[in-house]
């Protein structure tokens, strides 16, 4: 037992920390990681057991790793481990397109040879990141990570506790609530969430296909909603699929044969004959905002803060921007001899977010709607737009960028910069 | 309560409990320090670690250094600097801060040494240190060189003096009385003596006069649009501050 945090549990003694992280996914982990390597304690409680997250079969599910995400994990040691795994992104290609019809004419197109700083994002596979997060959090003595433990109560006055299901009572300095879009914490905090739904749904899956994607992602937009074909390694490409809710239901009920029909005409035959390489998930679409990110003695970061409409991949980049920028507010506060959990130093870090968010989720929100129609005018006037974007190179750059996540106030991990 | 004495006790300790949560509050009668605070504890904590050789990136980097805050108030720069390792002493002149800094210490859980006494009366009685912090003072002293001589016969050979006041000039009358005082409100009307604001050269002679080394100079400029503070390496029109070494 090389973990003192943990010696102490078997003990039944209270256990002290600085950071109280609630929640196991993504987001919380890498807070964990990320404050570790700046010397800052901190306990993962995760509702889940261990075995939810460390299996190692491919199940469907991976994510866009915007080049600023890609610099944070390898600025936190994480990256050598995952590299191999990852596949870049070398090409984004955009276009307006119907079910039965080729692309429109129209094409908007980015290519990372326009950023200097190399693909501007890669496609990895959960299980590969989940696996990674979990190895890190068991070899770092500063991290106690505590899988299948739920959370049944909370205080931040004071010191912050969360007393467990057990019966157990953690302390720390700070609590955070990575808990995802129902965030717990922030509902026993009493922090209202504000929320939109968008009627639609998005499905996710894994296909093998016959040629290669040579790296080039794609995104279409269909009436009811975008599709977007984004490379994994080998013959395979990750697929995110919105309909709208009623659509997906039937959908989702058809077997794999059937569904593969289904999306076949929307998918066109440029990359040949595809099958099912994984489950099928799917997503209801809507958006989450917390009134506030922090209050005395807390924060949230991710989906418990925010829950964006995963229609450009923006999820996970925006958690662990959130984690970058959490993990940097503390840190400085840390090494000025500031208490760091006091309110005005947490308010630094709400205002930093609450912008990036608001600004994303916005543009999101309208991107979205624009594109989701199938308005004449509307598809006309995007097509002639995306053409226009084409046709200027400097919005075109300033656009790859944003995607890319190195647009705005950036955080130092995610300018691969240590703490 | 069984006794008169602890209840007249526990009604001065909820004054001085409200009086230190004025003190600490970010957005109360003290908001322009706090602030502030962050740029002035960047400044502060860079040089001490430039002088003495610490990593600011280990725990307790100021452990075994001695630092002496004048004119202490709450406790806004002691408490960091006993976060980060070091013996502080904080002094200041008014009686009634010094229960006040002590209440919020003990609920920081931080040990540190807080008196009512000035400059001149703890050189007088020898004690020394390594840091000396002289924030937003030397404006509000009757004899500037006399107490500048005070700090300096205050700090170890080779000790460190931080010092930081307002320039004078027309945009820090501006700034400092009409925009902070009567505008803003940040501070009450009279906290400034336009008269005694300190020019940076006057400020350097002052401190070669006390027999020390100005070894560097930074401007801390307020951005009325982001609302913070930075650190400036040439604007030194209005807020100032300068680090000095005893050879």
């Amino acid at each position: 037992m090389d973990n003192p945090g943990q010696a102490a549990i078997l003990q039944g003694m209270t256990v002290k920390t600085d950071i109280l992280i609630v929640g196991g996914g993504l987001n919380g982990p890498c807070l964990a990681i990320a404050l570790a390597s700046a010397g800052i304690s901190s306990v993962v409680i995760d509702a889940l057991p261990s075995e939810a997250r460390d299996a190692d079969t491919f199940d469907g599910r991976s994510y866009a790793l915007a080049l600023a995400s890609v610099r944070m994990l390898r600025a936190l040691g994480l990256w050598e481990g995952l590299s191999d795994n990852a596949q870049p992104m070398l090409e984004i290609k955009a276009s307006d397109g119907r079910a039965g019809e080729g692309p429109a004419p129209f094409f908007l197109h980015f290519d990372h040879a326009e950023i200097e700083e190399g693909p501007m994002g890669h496609m990895l596979e959960d299980r590969f990141l989940r696996q990674a997060l979990l190895a890190r959090m068991e070899a770092e003595p500063l991290i106690t990570h505590m899988p299948g433990a739920r959370v049944v109560h909370q205080s931040t006055e004071g010191p912050a506790t969360v007393t467990l299901e057990t019966g157990e009572v953690l302390t720390g300095r700070l609590l955070v609530g990575a808990d995802g879009r129902r965030s717990g914490v922030a509902e026993r905090a009493g922090i209202k969430r504000q929320g939109w739904d968008y009627g639609q749904t998005a499905l996710v899956c894994s296909l093998a296909h016959e040629k290669p994607h040579h790296g080039i992602a794609h995104q279409f937009f269909m009436p009811a909603g975008p599709l977007a074909i984004l490379p994994l390694p080998g013959n395979r490409s990750s697929i995110v699929w919105s309909e709208t809710t009623a659509r997906a239901t039937e959908i989702e009920a058809l077997d794999d044969a059937a569904y593969l029909d289904v999306l076949r005409p929307r998918f066109g035959d440029f990359l040949g004959q595809i099958s099912l390489a994984g489950k099928r998930f799917s997503y209801p679409l809507n958006l989450t905002i917390a009134e506030k990110f922090v209050d005395t003695r807390l924060a949230l970061i991710g989906d418990a803060a925010h829950g964006v409409h995963p229609i450009a991949g923006q999820g996970l980049n925006l958690g662990l921007r959130d984690v970058a920028a959490l993990a940097e507010v503390l840190v400085d506060a840390r090494r000025r001899g500031e208490d760091f959990a006091a309110f005005d130093v947490l308010e630094r870090y709400q205002g930093w977010r609450r912008f990036d968010t608001a600004s994303l989720s916005a543009a999101t929100d309208l991107f979205n709607r624009l594109f989701s129609n199938d308005n004449p005018l509307l598809r006309l006037g995007r097509d002639l737009g995306m053409g226009a974007v084409n046709a200027m190179p400097a919005l075109r750059r300033r656009f790859i960028r944003e995607a890319a996540g190195l647009e705005g106030d950036v955080p130092r991990l995610m300018q691969g910069r240590t703490l | 309560m069984n006794s008169a004495t602890n209840t007249v006790d526990d009604a001065e300790i909820a004054k001085f409990e409200a009086m230190a949560a004025e003190w600490w509050d970010p957005k109360g009668k003290f908001a322009p320090l706090h602030m502030m605070n962050p740029v002035r504890l960047d400044y502060i904590t860079a040089q001490i670690a430039a002088e003495y050789g610490r990593d600011l990136t280990r725990e307790a980097p100021f452990a075994g250094l001695r630092i002496l805050d004048i004119g202490c108030g709450g406790g806004l720069l002691s408490e960091p600097m006993a976060r980060l390792g070091a013996r502080v002493v904080g002094a200041d002149a008014a009686a009634r801060n010094i229960p006040v800094a002590q209440v919020h210490a003990e609920h920081s859980g931080l040990e540190i040494d807080y008196r009512h006494t000035t400059a001149e009366a703890m050189a007088e009685a020898g004690e020394q240190f390594d840091v000396v912090l002289n924030m937003e003072v030397v404006e509000h002293v009757a004899d500037p060189l006399a107490y500048l001589t005070a700090c300096r016969q205050l700090l170890k050979p080779g000790g460190l003096m931080i010092c930081s006041t307002i320039n004078r000039n027309a945009k820090s009358f501006a700034m400092a009385i009409v925009g902070a005082e009567y505008v803003m409100r940040w501070l009450p009307k009279g906290t400034h003596d336009w008269q005694k604001f300190i020019t940076p050269e006057e400020l350097f002679k002052l401190i070669e006069g006390a027999g020390l080394d100005p070894v560097d100079r930074k401007g801390f400029v307020f951005n009325p649009i982001a609302w913070s503070w930075r650190v400036s390496d040439r604007d030194l029109s209005v807020n100032y501050v300068t680090a000095s070494v005893k050879r």
